[in-house]
């Protein structure tokens, strides 16, 4: 069934759908109208949970680590500064392997202060343990949260995800939604169980001193788990595609990469407009295709390698840079592709910081110059102006 | 002395590191001892964390979790949380510990939110007066004048130049039911409070006086002798408050001058070689009379 959503809206009614037992979270702007919604679910009896308002994104954070120790299923959703005042707590929820799941409404960080959409704020927390998926739309942002608690509790696997969804322009986006009903979730998503838990009948000692005997591989194990989660996220994204007819590619997802010369690279609510780019420039003729991360963590190293093998030219997009060396999924990418025979040309783009509009106009002329740029850092639509008369540099 | 039966039913069993003559972990067995089986636990970074759990051996016979330093009260809200959602929070209760510095300084947002927010859980600070774990810097329930390793006593310092925090009047102020300050050296008190706090619904903030040897600088063998030292003087005044209200001291039969306890502490020596050492001595029992008036110890 199709219903018209606020992204939003849509995100609380999955994880309604989930049956989380304790939610906590903090407002913060764009996330707000999630837990608003959730919390209207709480007091009307349409979701049974204990909704816990707390006095910060700390504390929201520790409040759904405590309750996923305890053995039951839980949430939060934050962004920006909320997620980077969660940070000490999401290392330690992945290093006591609690699957909790997040929706991260990505936001920029101060300063200066500015409340619209880019990566920065998730990209801070990519080496903590985390799970990190990305959504293109509010459909897909919907879908994920379901495959996030089946995958982050298997046990294989025993981490914790973070959805990412654009702030505004998902969030706060009406689109159609395809809704599913809560027998379809219970089947698809089965109670958490979890693989140990604070219980009286038997004692268990959560969050240990590891002396440097022991600490090492306790970081391989997550790693193991990391990688263990590749082919989990297959499975299980699989197994939704083939229930509900939704969630095209796994951890990637290709669009018309058949014999394509130029690749795009992107995540996130970019990706829409870039596709209608890639079929104006597939009528034209030109062999443009794309490819879509859709889970950065775990990072698809070989399933790039895979895609982009018989690239010539490799855009990267992203919203999000590493001060002081240049895009971060640039580089992972470029990392990723080192040594392959073809050896493609990459160049990474920034673009879309603090909310800039990204114009299908400024896309097109990437492309078009796409010869005449450096390739590792190239800012998008920048002000001239602003750098040489408002700013130090 | 050593009785076997008994140590194998104690929550907080035999084999953990802490130093000799430590004060907080006899304090955590009272505490859990008193407590029974059927409780979750929620530690704070510091020497009760490091010294009970050492990988892969823990001292810990009760369900028991540690997070972080500054969280334990934001995990014990989550855990109790999921106990309601689950239907056993009047089955199992949640004891959220802390040593002074993860409660009065870097948890106290935390605290304070448990507290506004009414979870039935019990915190219980474990005060032994500086970053113990750390190597004895101060925290801001050092008492005045005390000599730690960041406020040392020397030519133009007397040591700490603060005053303790007064966490159980920033408890009373969250109008919490239950709020009571215990110390080490009186056993049966700490049962006594304990059982009567598990028994109250919401949040009740309990402190415990624990002496730490190496930090104060005394014979690990005087432990307790120390902390009665500090009730009798008036300066570790023993109550407990029941919505707001008073309903119990601990009377002392004799009130003993404030050097009798000073004294015996390596941390307060610097105030008994100088005649500027007399005059803080004198703002000491000071604060020690203000006790007394206030609380009716005498």
């Amino acid at each position: 069934m199709k219903k018209v959503l606020e992204g939003s809206k849509a995100i609380a009614e999955a994880v309604k759908l989930c049956r989380p037992q304790v939610i906590s979270a903090y407002p913060i702007t764009p996330q707000t109208h999630i837990v608003e919604a959730l919390s209207r679910m709480v007091a009307e009896g349409q979701l049974k949970a204990e909704f816990i308002n707390v006095e910060s994104e700390f504390s929201a954070a520790s409040v759904i680590l405590g309750a996923c120790a305890a053995g039951s299923r839980a949430y939060s959703t934050t962004t920006s500064q909320g997620l980077l005042l969660m940070v000490e707590v999401l290392f330690n929820l992945a290093g006591m392997r609690l699957p909790v799941v997040l929706t991260c409404t990505n936001r920029s960080v101060s300063a200066p202060i500015n409340i619209w959409n880019d990566h920065q704020d998730v990209m801070t927390i990519r080496d903590a343990g985390l799970i990190l998926l990305f959504a293109e739309d509010n459909q897909e942002a919907y879908d994920l949260h379901f495959v996030a608690y089946k995958v982050g509790e298997s046990k294989e696997v025993s981490l914790p995800v973070v959805v990412n969804m654009d702030g505004f322009i998902l969030t706060h986006a009406y689109e159609p939604i395809e809704i599913l009903t809560q027998e379809q979730v219970d089947e698809f998503l089965p109670p958490f169980q979890p693989l140990k838990k604070l219980d009286p009948e038997n004692p268990a000692t959560f969050g240990m001193l590891a002396d440097p005997g022991w600490y090492l591989e306790t970081r391989i194990s997550m790693q193991k788990a990391m990688e263990n989660s590749k082919s989990v996220l297959k499975q299980v994204i699989g197994e939704f595609r083939q229930k509900f007819g939704r969630l095209a590619g796994d951890l990637l997802e290709t669009y018309r990469m058949e014999q394509a010369k130029t690749a795009f690279v992107a995540m996130g609510s970019m990706v829409g407009t870039l596709k209608d780019m890639v079929d104006e420039e597939r009528d034209k003729g030109n062999p443009v295709g794309l490819v879509k991360v859709r889970s950065f963590r775990p990072f698809p190293e070989e399933e790039l390698r895979e895609v982009l093998g018989s690239a010539e030219k490799i855009l990267v997009l992203e919203k999000a840079f590493s001060l002081g060396l240049g895009g971060i999924l640039y580089h992972e990418l470029r990392s990723a592709l080192y040594g392959l025979p073809l050896s493609p040309q990459i160049s990474g783009y920034v673009l879309g910081l603090g909310g800039r509009d990204i114009p299908k106009k400024s896309l097109s002329k990437i492309l078009e110059d796409f010869n005449k740029t450096t390739p590792a850092l190239n800012f998008v639509d920048a002000k001239e102006n602003i750098l040489k008369e408002h700013l130090y540099v | 002395m050593f009785d076997k039966e008994m140590t194998e039913k104690n929550s907080v069993a035999p084999g953990h590191n802490a130093c000799s003559g430590c004060g907080l972990v006899l304090a955590a067995r009272l505490v859990l001892n008193a407590a029974g089986k059927d409780i979750i636990v929620t530690t704070a970074t510091g020497c009760l964390e490091v010294t009970t759990t050492n990988y892969p051996h823990s001292a810990w016979r009760v369900p028991w979790i540690h997070s972080l330093f500054e969280n334990s009260s934001a995990v014990a809200s989550g855990i109790e949380a999921a106990l309601k959602a689950q239907g056993k929070a009047d089955k199992i209760k949640v004891i959220s510990q802390g040593g002074d510095g993860a409660t009065a300084d870097i948890g106290m947002m935390c605290l304070s939110g448990m507290f506004e927010r009414g979870h039935d859980i019990l915190y219980v600070c474990y005060d032994n007066e500086a970053y113990m774990n750390t190597g004895i810097q101060r925290s801001s329930l050092t008492p005045f004048d005390a000599s730690t390793s960041t406020t040392p006593f020397g030519k133009y310092s007397f040591g700490n130049p603060t005053n303790k925090k007064d966490m159980p009047a920033i408890a009373a102020a969250h109008h919490i039911p239950y709020i009571a300050t215990a110390s080490v050296a009186y056993p049966q008190d700490i049962e006594k409070k304990v059982k009567k706090a598990l028994q109250i619904k919401g949040p009740k903030y309990l402190q415990l006086h624990a002496p730490c040897p190496l930090g104060w600088g005394f014979k690990t063998a005087y432990s307790i002798k120390i902390a009665k030292l500090a009730v009798q003087t008036g300066l570790y005044p023993l109550f407990e408050m029941e919505n707001g209200v008073i309903t119990s001291r601990k009377k002392l039969a004799r009130v003993l001058p404030v050097e009798a306890y000073l004294k015996e502490q390596t941390r307060f020596k610097h105030l008994f070689v100088s005649e500027d050492g007399k005059k803080e001595l004198e703002r000491i029992q000071a604060m020690a009379n203000e006790n007394i008036k206030k609380f009716g110890l005498a």
